[in-house]
């Protein structure tokens, strides 16, 4: 398999041929469009997000919202942090970065199962076997992508893990997937541009004879994603994806390991123009042995990588046009399990979240003190939805139509985290 | 060696002549000659939900779409040419049913038959990322190995069952102890309580979404928390014993079964507890999900929960329901449920009466695998083309649509992307690069370190796991520019398109259609073989022609769609 991000040479060369191919109906393959990609700078105010995904379902009543005080508080203890927070102990570098971050500590939600709630989160719907909606990365790259012409990257960029897919949105606002290190295979064409533009020609005549047919959309659909793969095999953007080029004091910043580069690749896509970045740490599914695990292996990660983006997005005055979510599926049991364990619990926990002007450092509700309901307001996938959208400056009166036909408000109509803002 | 193109310039040419007529003559559906009680059956009941929402269906497939479909859903990959032309040259009208009966029964494609549906069953049963991480104690060939042998042998699907719900041994084809059936549940019993074997159980074969309610009653789920629970009573025995440790000194995971003692230390009421939503215990013992209770002695020389289980699942009417449906939904796009594994009362089906007469049909066959495909296959819905006509898309009437959210009402053949494995398989075959791949085992290791680059594990103990292959940028770079494609467009020594290149029976044109049947199962059009010829002005030599040529149908829509 072939690594290797095409140079310049391959672009220029490539773009005087593009001129005769106009691939697709509706391409945003333009000449103009990837002259300029060498200029591009990111245009202030242009706002992107960066969804920390914890898959499994980490225990907050362990990182975020500590009952000390209570028998199912666990082996962790709390310090104070530069925020009006506290958190575990085992996380000493976010302590440093909480002024900038906030914690929702009132969620409740009722899908307890990995699927669903994966489905739940990602969505702000639950799952319906009618229809397959959208996830927080299709809706946002399809919102934020369309002032974004010199971008020529994939505008939904999910690092190190799957995320949920476009559901009715459509395979061209797909997640385009990569591993920590970045590597996209079988870039190389190899092949000289006029042959490439020639056999591309070719194939629209095919691509369209069938979709001619009637079969349904599926084939228009592949059409679209053949144009951004062409958009991608030219581009210089691919470098984003490099983070060896970064010194190697940025490097040890973030953590030698995958989720340290994920961070870091999140950091460069964003400066990129990618609207939206989804970063996968696994890992939290801790029925047992709960607290050697976090104290081991996941919080020193997480505190690492996620302290180092915080403080480099905010270095580099990206931070008020960048939302920050840290979430999983939901939380887990207050109660502590027979195998020091703990199990799937949705009815109270917390995310974490902040940037895109946000209002940091607080605590946003609370739970009981044993952890096991919220106290007063609650709220939802839907809400924390609505509010990164708001934060983003997307409207919560946009409407998408499902491919029945039928209309469907962005974030499920949720209502607005008023804390925040 | 073979010489590539075995027809005739007249054998070529009769042929193509055969297929317009055989499509002008088949107005009725293939198979419609056919006299098997089921298929009548299956076509009635169908009708009568297109006659209830007053639909029409589309007209037949033609036969070269058909043939290609079979292929693919029977044995995993498209036809050859010559497979196409065996089958298109013939006039008979039992020519559906023979090409049918040729894939199912023939011992010639045995072997294919069977990797398919064990490559279907691996990753149904193990996922497509079972047995590659390196903490994992399923060995991947010896799940293959169990699921080959079972399929090759016609093995009834109770039976299939039966064995791997109770199977103990070694996971290894090497090790003395070897049961490959084991793989199945060697990596679901040790955490959380044998929580995997519990939902994976259940769900694949009983079409039982038992999971969701571990932890509370759930909303949208009638199944209350203590059936889980009791499910889960019947998996308390059953150990994985040989981690990682074990591994690394050369020894392989082996599943058995041992005394459970019970939560209150009694194993003639070996019981267990779980925790209920308002924070109460609550205790469970082994209890199917019809109500039917089992000893509750936890000694496996008193009783061997596991073997309960399995006899009780084999009275289940979910038994049948869950595999008809499943089977149902491969051949035809969509099951009778969505999704196609929650078979429980919050979910009707769409068509009760047929899943209940496949279903008892099915066990009455014996749970003979090779009919219940027969039937499918032979049915008036499977044979219909997927282009979507004014009887079932014009605006009075109701879409026939389920991607848009519809009820499937099977009144055309829904379009479908092909899965990786039929994709490699498919391009394997279409460029006969089988004949330099080695032998069995190498070339199952080789299509497993290719798969791997398109799943991904989500971080869950559950193992849940996702593909990035379907209709994805990664997909079309890699047949854009990935190794398999380079190979398949090369012209090396005597590969596919060098020994079409060299032909010297065929013509350019039949050269070019020969392209066409190879990769699509038909002739290319009118404006087709207008643009093969201006690639032809372009490139200037036939040779890069044809490269150019077999990567554009390659990269088509048309070939990358079961259709």
């Amino acid at each position: 398999m072939n690594y290797r991000t095409p140079n310049g040479m391959t672009r220029r060369h490539f773009a005087k041929h593009l001129a005769g191919l106009s691939a697709f109906a509706g391409s945003s393959l333009a000449l103009g469009k990837s002259l300029s990609a060498n200029a591009l700078t990111l245009k202030k105010n242009q706002k992107s997000a960066i969804l920390l995904w914890m898959g499994g379902g980490p225990s907050t009543i362990d990182l975020w919202d500590m009952k000390p005080n209570s028998p199912n508080g666990g082996d962790f203890n709390p310090i104070a942090t530069t925020g009006d927070v506290q958190i575990c102990e085992h996380l000493p570098l976010m302590a440093q970065q909480m002024d900038k971050m906030s914690i929702v500590r009132n969620m409740s939600t009722r899908e307890a199962d990995h699927q669903r709630g994966r489905y739940y989160m990602h969505t702000g719907y639950v799952p319906n076997p009618n229809v397959v909606h959208p996830s927080y990365g299709s809706v946002i790259a399809h919102e934020l992508n369309q002032n974004r012409g010199a971008l020529e990257l994939p505008p939904f960029v999910s690092v190190g893990g799957g995320s949920e897919g476009p559901g009715f949105l459509g395979m061209s606002w797909a997640p385009f997937t990569v591993d920590s290190n970045g590597n996209v295979r079988n870039l190389e064409m190899n092949l000289p541009a006029d042959r490439l533009t020639q056999r591309m020609q070719a194939l629209r005549l095919l691509e369209s004879g069938f979709i001619n047919e009637n079969r349904g959309r599926s084939s228009m659909e592949h059409a679209k994603v053949l144009d951004k793969t062409l958009n991608l095999m030219t581009s210089q953007q691919m470098s984003a994806f490099r983070t060896e080029s970064e010194p190697e004091e940025v490097r040890e910043r973030y953590g030698a390991n995958n989720f340290g580069r994920s961070c870091l690749m999140a950091r460069r896509l964003v400066e990129a123009g990618v609207p939206f970045v989804e970063v996968n740490l696994g890992g939290w599914d801790n029925h047992q042995g709960i607290f050697n695990t976090l104290r081991d292996q996941r919080l020193p990660m997480l505190d690492q990588g996620m302290s180092a983006l915080v403080a480099d997005l905010h270095a580099r005055e990206l931070y008020d046009d960048t939302a920050i979510i840290w979430m999983g599926e939901f939380g887990r049991t207050p109660r502590i399990n027979g195998n020091a364990g703990r199990d799937h619990w949705a009815r109270s926990w917390s995310v974490v979240v902040g940037g895109a002007g946000m209002q940091p450092g607080i605590a946003v509700g609370e739970t009981d003190p044993d952890g096991l309901s919220v106290v007063g307001d609650a709220y939802t996938a839907e809400d924390l939805m609505a509010s990164i959208c708001k934060a983003l400056d997307i409207s919560l009166e946009t409407n998408f139509t499902s491919t029945s036909g039928r209309p469907m408000r962005i974030a499920n109509s949720g209502k607005i985290i008023s804390e925040l803002f | 060696m073979i010489s590539l193109p075995k027809l005739t310039l007249l054998v070529f040419i009769a042929a193509f002549h055969t297929v317009s007529l055989a499509a002008q003559e088949s107005r009725d559906w293939p198979g419609s000659s056919d006299r098997l009680s089921q298929v009548s059956e299956i076509n009635r009941q169908v009708k009568e939900y297109w006659d209830a929402y007053e639909i029409k269906p589309t007209k037949p497939a033609k036969d070269g779409e058909w043939c290609r479909r079979v292929y693919l859903d029977l044995i995993g990959r498209i036809p050859t040419v010559d497979e196409l032309q065996d089958f298109l040259s013939s006039d008979s009208k039992d020519r559906y049913s023979n090409l049918v009966n040729k894939l199912l029964d023939d011992d010639e494609y045995t072997e294919e038959f069977s990797r398919n549906w064990t490559t279907l069953w691996t990753n149904l049963l193990i996922g497509r990322t079972g047995g590659n991480a390196n903490n994992s104690m399923i060995d991947r060939r010896g799940m293959q190995k169990y699921l080959r042998d079972s399929f090759a042998r016609n093995k009834p699907y109770d039976r299939m069952v039966y064995e791997l719900v109770t199977a103990t041994g070694n996971v290894s084809p090497e090790a003395d102890e070897f049961n490959g059936a084991v793989n199945f549940l060697i990596d679901k019993v040790n955490g959380d309580n044998a929580a995997q074997a519990t939902a994976a159980t259940s769900r694949i074969f009983l079409g039982l979404q038992v999971q969701c309610t571990q932890c509370h009653n759930h909303p949208f789920n009638k199944w209350e928390q203590q059936k889980y629970w009791e499910m889960n009573a019947f998996f308390r025995q059953v150990r994985a014993r040989g981690g990682r440790r074990a591994q690394m000194n050369g020894q392989t995971a082996e599943l058995l079964d041992v005394d459970f003692m019970g939560e209150s230390n009694d194993v003639e009421e070996a019981d267990l507890y779980y925790d209920q939503r308002n924070g109460e215990l609550k205790v469970a013992f082994p209890v199917f999900v019809d109500g039917t209770e089992i000893s509750k002695h936890g000694a496996i020389a008193n009783t061997v929960r596991r073997k309960e289980l399995a006899d009780l699942m084999m009275e289940s009417e979910y038994l049948e329901k869950a595999f008809v449906n499943r089977v149902w939904g491969h051949f035809m796009g969509y099951g009778f449920t969505k999704p196609v594994d929650d078979l429980g009362p919050h979910n009707k089906p769409s068509h009760p009466e047929l899943l209940d007469y496949l279903a008892a049909e099915f066990r009455q066959n014996d749970f003979e695998i090779r009919d219940l495909i027969r039937w499918i296959v032979l049915s008036r819905p499977y044979g219909l083309s997927s282009e979507m006509e004014k009887g079932n898309s014009e605006q009075t009437r109701l879409v026939d649509d389920p991607q848009a959210g519809s009820t499937a009402l099977f009144s055309r053949f829904y379009l479908r992307q092909m899965k990786a494995e039929e994709l490699y398989e498919s391009l394997i075959a279409a460029t006969r690069a089988q004949e330099s791949l080695g032998s069995y085992e190498q070339q199952e290791q080789r299509k497993n370190r290719w798969l791997q680059q398109f799943a991904q594990a989500f971080g869950t103990d559950e193992g849940d796991e996702t593909t990035n292959f379907a209709g994805t940028i990664p997909q079309v770079l890699m047949m854009f520019n990935g190794e398999l494609i380079r190979q398949a467009t090369g012209s090396a020594n005597g590969n596919f398109l060098d020994r079409l290149v060299n032909e010297t029976s065929m013509n350019n044109k039949e050269k070019i259609n020969y392209l066409f049947m190879a990769g699509l199962g038909r002739e290319a059009k009118p404006e087709e073989l207008k643009m093969a010829s201006q690639l032809y002005a372009s490139r200037g030599n036939p040779r890069e022609t044809f490269q150019d040529l077999w990567w554009v149908i390659l990269n088509s829509n048309e070939f990358i769609f079961n259709h």
